[in-house]
């Protein structure tokens, strides 16, 4: 096994352990810290499928500014203690081992998935402008207006969020 | 050479997603969750943009400022609904329930 291979498997381990403890651990702050865990551990897969800019993204946004903003809803609402366990009943528990067994039987077909490994596009456009030009040159250019509607739709949260969460306007 | 095993532990990952909201009844871990699910369709995304292009890394970065979005008008929507009823728990929301 190559290194980047073991690498590759600790950091997949990390993330689905973690995944696991943040949906079975009974206080709302433990499930939060664990997925932190879980999207460092991300990062990390994100690093090696060479995507070393998504993953500083996905440290600043997602384990950055959308966990505080969790955090901070579950202490605001005084969340934190862990209360009684909140699962389901046994049926509840029956239909969701069903439903997620045959949901993880479909997509694990798609380990099958191969393609020719001479292609390594990302890599050899890295190369050739640098980790964050590769992404910025098409990002600016042929979605440009995808990128623009989402600066609407990040408008529109913000002004959602106020209106939501303020008590009288 | 990552592809399959990527494409594995991204399904695993959405797995334990969906395990999550269909076990737990507190509406801020479901929306964990659902960041749970959305990390592993990003997890996809760049695992087939390594080797097709990178395009797969753009939508990465759309599914990102879509997550962030959605975490704030959902937060503030659970914020509403706690003042309203003093509880988070989804077995005392049912307002639509017929």
């Amino acid at each position: 096994m190559s290194g980047a291979l073991v690498l590759f498997w600790v950091f997949a381990g990390l993330a689905l352990a973690s995944a696991l403890a943040c949906i079975t651990r009974r206080s709302p702050v433990a499930s939060a810290l664990w997925l932190v865990v879980t999207l460092f551990a991300l990062a990390a897969l994100f690093v090696l499928l060479d995507a070393q800019f998504i993953a500083v993204l996905q440290l600043l946004v997602y384990a950055g500014a959308i966990m505080v903003l969790f955090l901070f809803v579950i202490m605001l609402l005084n969340l934190g203690r862990p209360g009684p366990m909140d699962v389901k009943g046994p049926v509840g528990v029956g239909t969701a081992f069903l439903l997620g067994g045959v949901l993880l039987f479909q997509l694990w077909i798609l380990r099958r998935a191969t393609l020719p490994s001479s292609i390594q596009l990302v890599a050899r456009l890295q190369q050739e402008h640098g980790f964050v030009a590769a992404i910025a040159q098409p990002l600016f250019d042929t979605y440009l207006i995808p990128f623009e509607i989402t600066s609407l739709l990040l408008l529109a949260a913000l002004v959602g969020a106020v209106v939501l969460a303020k008590r009288r306007l | 050479m990552l592809l399959g095993p990527a494409l594995g532990v991204s399904a695993a990952l959405f797995t334990l997603g969906v395990f999550g909201v269909l076990l737990r009844r507190n509406a801020i871990v479901i929306f964990m969750c659902v960041e749970l699910m959305l990390n592993a369709v990003n997890l996809t995304f760049v695992a087939l943009a390594q080797q097709l292009g990178v395009a797969g890394q753009l939508f990465v970065l759309f599914v990102m400022a879509v997550a962030a979005a959605e975490a704030a008008v959902g937060l503030a929507i659970i914020l509403a609904i706690f003042r309203h009823r003093g509880t988070v728990d989804l077995q005392n929301i049912n307002l639509l329930k017929g």
